[in-house]
């Protein structure tokens, strides 16, 4: 199939008709309004539901009812929605409903603005809603992802029975790239636990009330080794030049691109300088990036934040290497080369190696 | 073999042992004198009588009844507080052959879920709601509810419920029938064994009406609660017939079961093979071919285009980008605003190149394409040395003059005018800079323009600009 020059809100919507979901559930909000807008257009054409809801806290609550029915549906949101969305959230969680919610991250706290920004990290991997629960987080960095991390975001929540988030800006959201899709679309049978209005499902039951402790312990167990489960099977991560690096840059979706451009860029200069790139937030790849503990001088996490994801690189670092941390947020992005700026301070005050110049820098 | 005909027994559709007890299964966990076991018969029963057991799916809510599910032996599915009819719409959507059954308490559908209680009924929601009004807040212990009649003492009204202060009693099935697609809406009392008659028969119309697929149908049951009322359970039978009903009048306050349409059918889904083929019928294009003749020169094109809101900014960098997708290159197109910001300055960064590119934003660009002044004089000092920079002017502005760049400066805009549309001035400015830089095949832009032009007039009109920003640029190169 040729490639097709498109935008990350609307390959999202594709990939994830594609992966058989057949509702579709949001409230409109810039910069993720175009998902809604694509699957009003697409999802009726697919046999699908779509419904402009009449709050984020009404869709995702239709979520619960579209899940609880047994078909794969998801809703798209930012910021200011998402926060509202963590009641249902932590509801999905605790009845074991899986669902993909994309948020489209924008600038904050309160209203902020529509500009990209990477601020919603602590809302969305550590979970804002109430209670233990974990939301398996996917942070796609290229339009390709979005279409790619959507699918594997159904497979996910379908497997483990839990809400799944597809975390990216308003820059991954509104940029267009070629992007291979699917040939095939596919459609899983409902689960067997699902509520169908049918004989066969008649006895089954959606709840995540647990009113005696004995049980809502068991309960909460039961998901605490789910999400271990999940820390062992789905860490997905991206490495760029980490082998010989000493100092390993950390960032995830738009931010991990500039820092790609930073690695070709500070390599240039006879800086071994290498990226890792987290794919899964959560579960966050600690383990590879404490291998690189082992390796690296130091650590800069570089984000569109004041600094939420490096709380999770120095937990994985946990105290073996400095961590430093660069950031701009309210919608303002760094560039390469400012952050190229920041590499050389670094470089400076932990008196890393300046090797010799590649002899080709492709610049 | 009997001896005696059953007139009277246990509804099939409830379990034979209620496992919320632990001692007495034979018992509810309800108090004495509550009104939702009553209220629970008369919908077993119509779930019963229309033997629709098997496709009943009961949405259960926060409060005394969140543990519906241990007694309706039927699809069950328990939500958050207030988002039973969001909740029930979505299975509703999703499952059309079910009835789908929310059961809401005061607190729930009339405090903190009235947002969704109001546009489902809104949306005409083929679903059934039963909404039980006992006028406070049981399960919590006695807080005030929307619908606590003035005067009333609860735990948070100690010296009664005071209108200026917290308002009136709020009618949920007046508000309701208000609404232009609610099909029927009545509002019945568990007062005395007549009205619970009336509201037996209330309980299975609306129930009906779902399954004859009619629309939003709502049964507000008026109910005693005798613990947090404090009251013996004859009494509180009696205070909801004498007075609770003079809060709330008893009635049908909407009803178009008999000329109600039942929702049409969606359009049937299309095989899983022919599924992708939707997402070719929007563009009314064809998709991009992979090229004839792919680019064998380097690129490495860092573009970044600027100027106002209208100018065609990012059209121009979506067919530089449409054009280097044909010519086999890597691409990337990044708008600088949200669609909702309008007149102000917009740029894009558009990137091509033989390799695959790290950062789709453009900081340190090889071509500028400035449309105004300000951006011009934003952009230009980025602008890598060796750089190209086309801008829409008859002149450079003062101040703004580098001497280790190329500049373009013609009226792109203007001149467009001559081919009879300044609309087109961002193509006559694309134009020149693809022959000034020579990178990109005519073929490979024609492809693109044909797949980006909303018209044939568009397409006649993007082709022929083009062709004439080629030719300006042979024209005259101001320095």
């Amino acid at each position: 199939m040729p490639k097709q020059l498109i935008k990350g809100n609307e390959a999202v919507v594709r990939g994830a008709i594609l992966a058989g979901c057949r509702a579709f559930y949001a409230y409109p909000i810039t910069p993720a309004s175009e998902i809604s807008e694509a699957a009003a257009y697409y999802m009726p054409q697919a046999g699908g539901a779509f419904l402009q809801a009449e709050s984020e806290t009404a869709a995702v609550n239709m979520l619960y009812g579209a899940a609880s029915a047994g078909v794969r549906c998801m809703t798209s949101s930012s910021g200011p929605g998402i926060s509202l969305m963590q009641e249902g959230i932590s509801y999905l969680a605790g009845s074991e409903l899986p669902c993909v919610i994309a948020d489209i991250m924008r600038g904050g706290p309160g209203l902020g603005n529509i500009a990209p920004e990477q601020g919603d990290y602590m809302q969305v991997v550590k979970g804002g809603g109430h209670g233990c629960y974990h939301t398996l987080v996917l942070a796609p960095d290229s339009v390709q992802e979005m279409c790619d991390l959507t699918t594997l975001a159904f497979e996910l929540a379908d497997q483990y029975r839990n809400p799944v988030f597809v975390l990216a800006d308003s820059f991954i959201g509104q940029m267009m790239e070629p992007v291979e899709f699917p040939e095939r679309a596919i459609l899983p049978p409902p689960p067997s636990w699902a509520v169908r209005a049918t004989a066969e499902t008649r006895k089954n039951l959606i709840t995540s009330i647990y009113l005696d402790p004995d049980a809502l312990e068991r309960h909460v167990r039961k998901l605490a080794a789910k999400y271990e489960r999940a820390e062992a099977e789905v860490v997905r991560f991206e490495q760029v030049e980490t082998g010989d690096a000493d100092l390993v840059l950390v960032g995830y979706g738009i931010a991990a691109r500039i820092l790609k451009a930073v690695v070709r860029l500070a390599r240039a200069e006879g800086l071994r300088v290498g990226l890792m790139r987290p794919i899964t937030l959560y579960p966050f790849p600690k383990e590879q990036i404490g291998d690189l503990a082992r390796t690296a001088s130091a650590f800069l996490a570089v984000e569109l934040s004041t600094g939420k994801m490096v709380e999770d690189v120095r937990l994985a670092v946990n105290g073996r290497k400095p961590v430093e941390f660069y950031g701009r947020a309210g919608g303002s992005v760094p560039s390469a080369e400012e952050v190229l700026g920041v590499i050389r301070n670094i470089a400076e005050r932990y008196s890393l190696v300046r090797g010799q110049s590649p002899e080709v820098a492709h610049v | 073999m009997s001896e005696f005909d059953i007139l009277h027994q246990r509804a099939k559709c409830f379990y034979d042992s209620f496992e919320r007890k632990a001692e007495l299964q034979h018992q509810t966990h309800y108090c004495p004198g509550c009104g939702h076991g009553i209220a629970h018969k008369l919908i077993a029963q119509a779930i019963d009588e229309l033997g629709i057991q098997d496709r009943t799916i009961l949405v259960s809510p926060v409060g005394c009844s969140v543990f519906a599910y241990y007694y309706f032996d039927v699809g069950n599915v328990q939500v958050a507080h207030g988002r039973a009819p969001a909740v029930a719409t979505a299975m509703k959507r999703a499952l059309p052959h079910g009835v789908v059954l929310s059961y809401q308490g005061d607190g729930d559908l009339a405090a903190i879920g009235t947002a969704e209680i109001l546009h489902a009924a809104n949306r005409g929601e083929p679903i059934t709601v039963f909404f039980l009004n006992n006028a406070i807040y049981g399960m919590t212990g006695g807080q005030m509810a929307p619908t606590t009649p003035l005067g009333e003492k609860t735990t948070t009204t100690p010296f009664g419920r005071n209108p200026w202060t917290e308002g009136y009693p709020l009618h949920v099935s007046e508000v309701l029938s208000s609404l232009e697609a609610p099909v029927y809406i009545e509002r019945v009392a568990l007062g005395n064994n007549k009205m619970i008659q009336q509201a037996a028969k209330a309980v299975r119309k609306a129930i009906a009406n779902q399954v004859q697929g009619l629309g939003f149908s709502l049964v507000e049951i008026l109910s005693p609660c005798p613990t947090i009322w404090k009251m013996e359970p004859a009494d509180a039978q009696k205070w909801v017939r004498e007075e609770l009903t003079k809060v709330y009048p008893l009635g049908v306050f909407r009803d178009k079961t008999k000329e109600a349409q039942p929702r049409p059918a969606p359009v049937p889904a299309p095989s899983l093979d022919e599924l992708p083929k939707i997402f070719s019928a929007k563009e009314g294009r064809p998709p991009a071919l992979a090229p004839a003749a792919p680019c064998r020169r380097t690129v490495d094109l860092r573009v970044k285009v600027a100027g106002f809101g209208g100018q065609g900014v990012l059209m121009l960098g979506q067919v530089l980008a449409e054009a280097g997708l044909d010519a086999g290159l890597e691409v990337s197109w990044l708008p600088s605003y949200g669609p909702e910001m309008r007149s102000g300055t917009s740029h894009c960064h558009v990137r091509l190149s033989n390799h695959e590119i790290d950062s789709p934003l453009v900081s340190r660009p090889n071509v500028l394409m400035a449309m105004n002044e300000p951006s011009l004089r934003k952009f230009l000092p980025a602008v890598e040395p060796g750089g190209w920079i086309f801008y829409n002017g008859t002149s450079l502005p003062e101040g703004a003059m580098r001497t280790d760049v190329t500049f373009i400066v013609q009226p792109f805009i203007a001149l467009a005018d001559r081919i009879g549309d300044t609309r087109a001035g961002n193509m006559v400015m694309l134009g020149a800079m693809l022959e000034a830089t020579g990178l990109l095949e005519s073929e490979w832009v024609a492809s693109a323009l044909a797949r980006l032009s909303k018209s044939e007039r568009w397409l006649d009109l993007n082709r022929r600009a083009i062709e004439f920003g080629r030719e300006v640029i042979h024209r005259e190169v101001s320095i």
